[in-house]
């Protein structure tokens, strides 16, 4: 008869295949929470790693190439770009994911409301989920950020209100489909509360393409902050800020290279430890993989 | 038929989506256990979704459904429910009818919980004696659906559908996805908690066998209305609508062939677009012009049975 | 071709996804014009074994081997190209959901000419014979413009049966066909495949777990359990009267009409 170990839903095929997927991606999800790991001690302790104040301009020694005493170089105010880059760990990343947990406190909830409850409630979800996914994002943030003092936490709401239509979208879809299977109509037809169904039901099999989303989003709230620090909205110089610094760093970016690619790298060593760690989660969170005893 | 009282009672039920009309002046009575009707009829009957208006996942139009004599169409709240301890449901997929994040145990003691059945410490004991009552061990309540076969979900299900100590079940098609050999071990199942309960219950199947063997009465289904009702062998044996007579012709057998065959010609009815007058009438070999123009009332035709045909007494004889 | 030799023929047939061996038969073989029942519960291997006969196993991602003989030709190690050939045009298959196996945006007539021209007819000669296929099973040939998803579960069938009809298919490998399908349709269907057996002498395997389907329409059963076929014969003999455990206990599983109530 049928194996209980293998999920049925793959097939006949599926033994072999399973095992290699589970496999591969457990290595992958290790090297993403190393990732995310260093990025987490770098920023922790990044007073004791710097090798200047980040902030400390030296008008004498503006945009040196990497060198023994300057590590990644200087930028065009002589401030040391390896310090500041550490230092930016505090930021960047912080914002990044207070944005993006900002965006799902509002976006799933109402998100999965409007799936379950469908009708009416549904319909007034979607219908200002739509209304704010009407304006390109980008504009709406500047509106947003340009009527609050410059400075991160304004830039951090701005995106994060522009970011939550998104989730609430996505996870709708799955919420609806969720909420037609036959256990969470059993359990509303034995009686259990519409609360209980919400948390315990309709949640946790809503999530899985939302955390895929969420993780592959970090490098793009990352950029969007940094389009509006550049545009004077945000982060104001001399925060060390990444993408701040990448934009300030573009228009030599054809000579001094550094200015740019070492905030990139950082962020794109973000993007990866957290897309990383998003599949990882992902797959921790499947109840296939449990072993029978 | 019985004199104990109604457990059930349906009356004129409608149901609608959109331009369907999916079940259309339905009306049948289920008296207190053990008892079994079965609600027969192939796609587009509309014998699941009566099943589902019953258990108020439907959107009920016209008519009214009396649990223990209570009419439960309109009720709200916490009257709805305590209500919804009286009837619970098996569904047809093994697969879908489980949470896959959820263990066993749990889900069968969540509508304990929510009923507040008993203090929070005995739910685990008293899933374990549910378990073990359809036929598992009480250590499967730490397991995962994906961990059990698809007899041992549908054996789950049932434990979870008596959590609340049901008057009645509806069932929907309870062994249609399983194996051969795993559906006889469930119909074994069914037939032991009837007798070990006392449980009445409402069984929807396109399989006349099944129903046969577990049903004292039967309701054939076309098109969202009854067609004939009666007790199952009497229905089946002496069908005295045309569509019955059709439908137990065609199940294949095993071994001798019992029944001459009449092949009902053309594609099932389209629900959006039904026919004229009887619905049957365009593959019914005893059509007339009556058939066309008027639709037949649901009417007794022996002691217990009912059957909507112009020509009923033709087909009883005919047998 | 030898007149007595059986028109396909399975010997050996192993198919593995690595360890795990899901078909292992000896010995199966049909006649011209037989249908054989090949029954059995999930995992049993029936589906793999049609699969495998395709030459499809390598797709699926199994080992194969073993000899599979259409009127006496080795399919088995055939090359891509030849086996094209004899897909769909001497061996044809049909599935348990029809509409589902049909590609949703060609209409029905297109998938006949499309099939037919790859085996060598003319544009117009494939509207013609596509026509007098449907018009055999019945069906009419105004059919020809509709999209799969117009069609009901019994008419996709069909067109399914008269593709291989058009094809002049010499095997028709049927797996679930009226599982799906209401019962007084699957009576329809079964009613055509016997004609069909009639009129061209088609051999057919008909892949079920419905027991009661097989006794009303096959002429031979095999019975496989985990891979292997635990028993063979007559299909009137073999579920009335069966000799392998398994196949009593699977044929003593079928509820049956007339024996009236169980539950006490």
């Amino acid at each position: 008869m049928i194996d209980p170990t293998i999920d049925r839903t793959v097939g006949e095929a599926g033994a072999p295949v399973l095992v290699a997927g589970r496999f591969r991606r457990n290595k992958l999800m290790t090297v993403g929470a190393a990732l995310a790991l260093l990025i987490v001690v770098v920023a922790v302790l990044s007073p004791f790693i710097v090798r200047s104040a980040p902030e400390a301009a030296h008008p004498t020694q503006t945009l040196m190439a990497p060198s023994g005493a300057h590590w990644f170089g200087t930028d065009q105010l002589g401030r040391d770009v390896f310090s500041r880059v550490v230092a930016g760990a505090r930021v960047s990343p912080v914002v990044a994911l207070l944005v993006l947990f900002l965006a799902c406190t509002v976006g799933i909830p109402l998100g999965v409301a409007a799936g379950y409850f469908g009708g009416r409630i549904d319909e007034i979800i979607m219908r200002i989920t739509d209304i704010f996914l009407a304006f390109p994002a980008l504009l709406l943030a500047l509106a947003i950020a340009a009527v609050l003092p410059p400075t991160i936490g304004s830039v951090t709401f701005a995106v994060s209100v522009t970011w939550w239509p998104w989730y609430t979208r996505l996870i709708r879809g799955q919420a609806a489909s969720v909420s037609g299977r036959p256990y969470v109509e059993g359990a509303r037809a034995a009686g259990v509360s519409h609360t209980r169904i919400l948390l315990r039901h309709v949640l946790p099999n809503s999530l899985t393409p939302l955390i895929v989303q969420v993780s592959l989003d970090v490098s793009a709230v990352i950029l969007t902050v940094s389009a509006l620090s550049f545009l004077g909205l945000g982060a104001q110089d001399p925060t060390p800020e990444w993408g701040l610094m990448v934009s300030q760093g573009q228009e030599y970016f054809q000579t001094q290279w550094w200015l740019v690619t070492f905030p990139g790298i950082a962020i794109l060593l973000t993007a990866v430890a957290f897309n990383l760690l998003g599949d990882g989660l992902r797959d921790v969170l499947d109840p296939r993989r449990t072993v029978v005893h | 038929m019985s004199e104990r009282p109604a457990l059930l009672e349906v009356r004129g039920l409608d149901v609608r989506f959109g331009a369907v009309h999916a079940v259309n002046d339905v009306s049948f009575t289920l008296p207190a256990g053990p008892y079994g009707l079965g609600l027969v009829g192939e796609s587009g009957s509309g014998k699941t979704t009566t099943g589902r208006a019953v258990m108020r996942l439907a959107p009920i139009g016209n008519g009214s459904i009396l649990v223990d004599g209570r009419d439960v169409t309109r009720l709200r709240g916490a009257e709805l429910k305590r209500s919804r301890r009286l009837v619970q449901i098996v569904f047809q997929d093994p697969d879908a009818t489980l949470d896959p994040r959820m263990r066993v145990g749990s889900a069968i003691g969540e509508a304990m919980l929510a009923h507040r059945l008993a203090p929070k410490r005995q739910i685990g004991e008293r899933v374990g004696l549910l378990l073990e009552n359809v036929g598992l061990e009480p250590e499967h309540a730490r397991r995962f659906p994906h961990q059990l076969s698809g007899g041992q979900r549908q054996r789950v299900a049932f434990a979870r559908a008596l959590a609340v100590e049901p008057r009645m079940l509806v069932l929907d098609e309870p062994t249609s996805a399983l194996d051969v050999t795993v559906q006889a071990r469930i119909l074994r199942l069914i037939a032991g908690l009837r007798r070990e309960r006392r449980l009445a219950y409402l069984l929807i199947s396109h399989n006349l066998a099944v129903v046969e063997e577990l049903c004292e009465e039967a309701a054939v289904m076309y098109l969202g209305r009854i067609v004939e009702r009666g007790p199952t062998s009497a229905l089946l044996s002496n069908p005295s609508h045309p569509y019955t007579a059709a439908l137990r012709s065609a199940v294949p057998h095993i071994g001798v062939r019992t029944h001459a065959r009449p092949l009902v010609p053309g594609p099932p009815p389209n629900a959006a677009e039904p026919p004229s007058g009887c619905a049957f009438h365009p593959r019914c070999p005893l059509a007339i012009d009556r058939c066309r123009s008027e639709v037949p009332a649901v009417r007794p035709i022996a002691t217990g049975r009912v059957v909507a045909c112009h020509r009923a007494e033709e087909v009883l004889a005919g047998g | 071709m030898i007149p007595g030799q059986p028109r396909l023929e399975i010997r050996e047939l192993t198919v593995a996804f690595g360890a795990r061996v899901v078909s292992d038969i000896s010995h199966l073989a049909i006649a011209p014009g037989e249908i054989v029942g090949l029954a059995g519960e999930s995992g049993s291997g029936k589906s793999m074994t049609a699969t495998a006969i395709l030459g499809l196993g390598r797709t699926a991602g199994a080992s194969v081997s073993g000899s599979v003989a259409l009127n006496g030709r080795e399919l088995i190690g055939l090359p891509e190209r030849e086996l094209r050939h004899v897909r769909g045009r001497q061996i044809a298959m049909i599935f348990q959901s029809p509409v589902g196996s049909f590609n949703p945006v060609f209409k029905v007539g297109d998938v006949f000419e499309r099939a037919l021209r790859l085996h060598g007819a003319s544009k117009r000669a494939a509207r013609e014979q596509a026509a007098s296929a449907l018009e055999e099973v019945l069906l009419s040939p105004n059919l020809l413009d509709r999209f799969p998803h117009q069609l009901s579960g019994g008419q996709a069938q069909r067109v399914a049966i008269a593709l291989a009809l058009a094809l002049r298919s010499e095997v028709l490998l049927a797996d679930e066909p009226t599982s799906a399908l209401d019962v007084t349709v699957q009576a329809e269907i079964l009613d055509l495949l016997r004609s069909v057996r009639k009129e061209s002498n088609m051999s057919v395997l008909f892949i079920s777990h419905d027991l009661a389907v097989i006794a009303e329409l096959c002429d031979r059963i095999a019975v496989m359990q985990r891979g292997k076929i635990v028993e063979t014969g007559l299909a009137r003999r073999v579920l009335t009267e069966p000799s392998d455990p398994y196949t009593r206990e699977l044929v003593a599983s079928v509820p049956r009409l007339g024996t009236g109530m169980v539950a006490g």
